[in-house]
């Protein structure tokens, strides 16, 4: 029980330090945004790695697995779309 | 002591992340901010893999060799108009992963800490069927945005008798399957739970037109956040839950400055059934009425005269691939003297900014590129307003008629411009099926035909 309260503690604060940072993303970032908030969100990989490690064989591993696989699609994908992206903002050559 | 290590570096990975985030609060930190989220991915796994449950390293060098592989090559090869099906396909990975992790966590409880399998603790039950649930809901509701944005399945919205009724029936169903799998600990309630979200995820997209997939896009980004929320918590990891509720929130805020760009209310959108994207002919009504229509000379000419233009772009340009024409004629026009500048309706497009990264990919400077606020005053001095490929995001009936569907969504003013440029394919009305008054203005012309030859044909014209 004392887990979850502090688990529940530290989701609401990020809430709002996201709710803060969000607001001040400009809005013709927007489409960076998603995408990079999309690369992060894969930071799952963390739970898939657990599954996949142990030297014991069975169902775990292999959902592990199929699960680092989609996670590293969606790591190298979207940070390097989001860079693509980000390299074609430039400012007016004066 | 070796976990309180692995604590702290999570903590600097989710500081990262907080700072890539913030990074985008400028184009000239991005680039920085984007560098922030590649280390703080870097901490994650390094810190993850030194934990003393990892114990082979082949197979999982193998599983990142070929997502990275696979990741890579979609990113390097894709063009910037397919970003939004990309971005949605993308969404849907991490709800499958989500949906992964959690049965590997069923299924091997005390790798993760959390019991013996047949004796997981009722809350990191409960934290598992969220997780997989939510990524399940992501997972099929962004394979259906993907196929509505790619073309595969029609834009239109699909409905039919009692989906409401289904959907809520199916999510009372889902209740007490979870309550039965935090019961009885089997896996055969932990995949139907999963199956069922599956499903309502499905349901709950169908119903929505492709010109409502800003709000989709942004909504199912929410998603796969909550979803990692939701594995952070069965896991007990705080950089999980942190990133989660990042990307969680995110997702909520642009979902909802997409509803008020459309003055919308989240929910009438997520209920659906709101008009298609195909432009349905002009009905008897609008034939009768007089406007007026020129090609590329008349436009030509009344541009390249004017002191100030205003460009509107909308998902028109987008379909037409026509940024790169279009930012060839701005060119010519600015040799001649005139100021050129772009203004973006925070719906304008498929996704949110889409509209400035395909202008952004035509070189056009970020700086010409102004959001509704900062440009609305400006029409009542501009010369000329160009609009291309947009048509509800300037119906003025959206301040004066307040029976009009689009009613209290805010516009940009091109009514105020000296006069208006129409590059549309025809006179049809636009998403919400509304008819646009600005047609048959006197100070109105309409450049009928496809929008990147209609900008090469003038382009030609000022060559001359």
């Amino acid at each position: 029980m004392e887990h979850l309260l502090y688990e529940t503690t530290v989701f609401i604060l990020a809430i709002f330090v996201g709710y803060y940072v969000i607001w001040s993303v400009t809005p013709a970032l927007h489409s960076p945004l998603m995408s990079i908030t999309n690369a992060i969100s894969s930071v799952i990989i963390v739970g898939a790695l657990i599954a996949v490690g142990p030297e014991l064989f069975g169902i775990s591993k292999i959902l592990g697995f199929i699960a680092v696989v989609l996670a590293s699609v969606n790591i190298f994908g979207g940070f390097i779309v989001t860079q693509k992206m980000l390299q074609m903002f430039k400012k007016k050559k004066k | 002591m070796e976990q309180n290590y692995s604590i702290f570096a999570y903590l600097i990975s989710g500081i990262f992340f907080i700072l890539a985030l913030r990074g985008l609060s400028s184009p000239e930190t991005a680039r920085r901010g984007n560098v922030f989220g590649i280390l703080g991915m870097i901490i994650a796994i390094i810190t993850t893999l030194l934990l003393p449950v990892i114990e082979n390293y082949a197979l999982i060098a193998l599983a990142i060799l070929i997502g990275g592989a696979i990741g890579t090559s979609i990113a390097l090869k894709i063009k910037m108009t397919a970003l939004p099906q990309l971005i949605a396909a993308f969404h849907s990975l991490v709800g499958l992963a989500a949906v992964m992790v959690a049965g590997a966590a069923f299924h091997n409880p005390s790798a993760y800490g959390i019991g013996q399998t047949g004796n997981i603790p009722t809350a990191s039950l409960i934290e598992m069927s969220l997780g997989s649930s939510i990524g399940a809901v992501t997972f099929s509701g962004s394979i259906i945005a993907f196929t509505k944005l790619q073309g595969i399945m029609s834009g239109g919205p699909i409905t039919f008798k009692f989906q409401h009724f289904l959907n809520a029936a199916l999510g009372l169903i889902l209740i007490s399957v979870v309550i039965l799998f935090c019961l009885h600990q089997t896996q055969n309630f932990f995949w139907g739970l999963s199956i069922l979200a599956f499903i309502i995820g499905f349901l709950i997209i169908i119903p929505i037109g492709a010109a409502d997939m800003p709000v989709v896009i942004s909504m199912l980004n929410s998603y796969s956040g909550w979803a990692a929320c939701g594995i952070g918590f069965t896991l007990s990891n705080n950089l999980l839950i942190i990133t989660g509720a990042l990307v969680g929130s995110s997702g909520a805020i642009l979902s909802y400055i997409m509803c008020k760009g459309m003055n919308r209310s989240f929910f009438s959108v997520i209920l659906g059934g709101f008009g298609g994207d195909t432009e349905i002919q002009s009905n008897a009504k609008v034939e009768q009425k007089p406007f007026k229509s020129g090609d590329s000379n008349d436009a030509a000419f009344i541009m390249q005269n004017a002191e100030s233009v205003i460009i509107i772009p909308g998902y028109g340009m987008a379909a037409a691939q026509a940024q790169h024409a279009l930012k060839e004629m701005c060119d010519l026009l600015k040799k001649k003297g005139v100021n050129v500048r772009y203004a973006i309706h925070p719906v304008a497009g498929r996704m949110p900014g889409h509209m400035n990264v395909l202008l952004a990919e035509a070189n056009v400077p970020y700086d010409e590129v102004l959001e509704l606020d900062a440009i609305n005053r400006d029409f009542s001095s501009t010369d000329v307003a160009f609009v291309i490929g947009a048509n509800d995001i300037t119906n003025p009936a959206a301040k004066t008629d307040p029976k009009s569907p689009i009613y209290g969504m805010p516009i940009l003013e091109v009514e105020n411009a000296k006069s208006i440029l129409f590059s549309k394919r025809s006179l049809g009305v636009g998403y919400a099926g509304v008819e646009n008054e600005l047609f048959f203005r006197d100070n109105t012309m309409m450049l009928f035909g496809d929008a990147k030859e209609m900008c090469e044909s003038i382009i030609n014209v000022i060559k001359k």
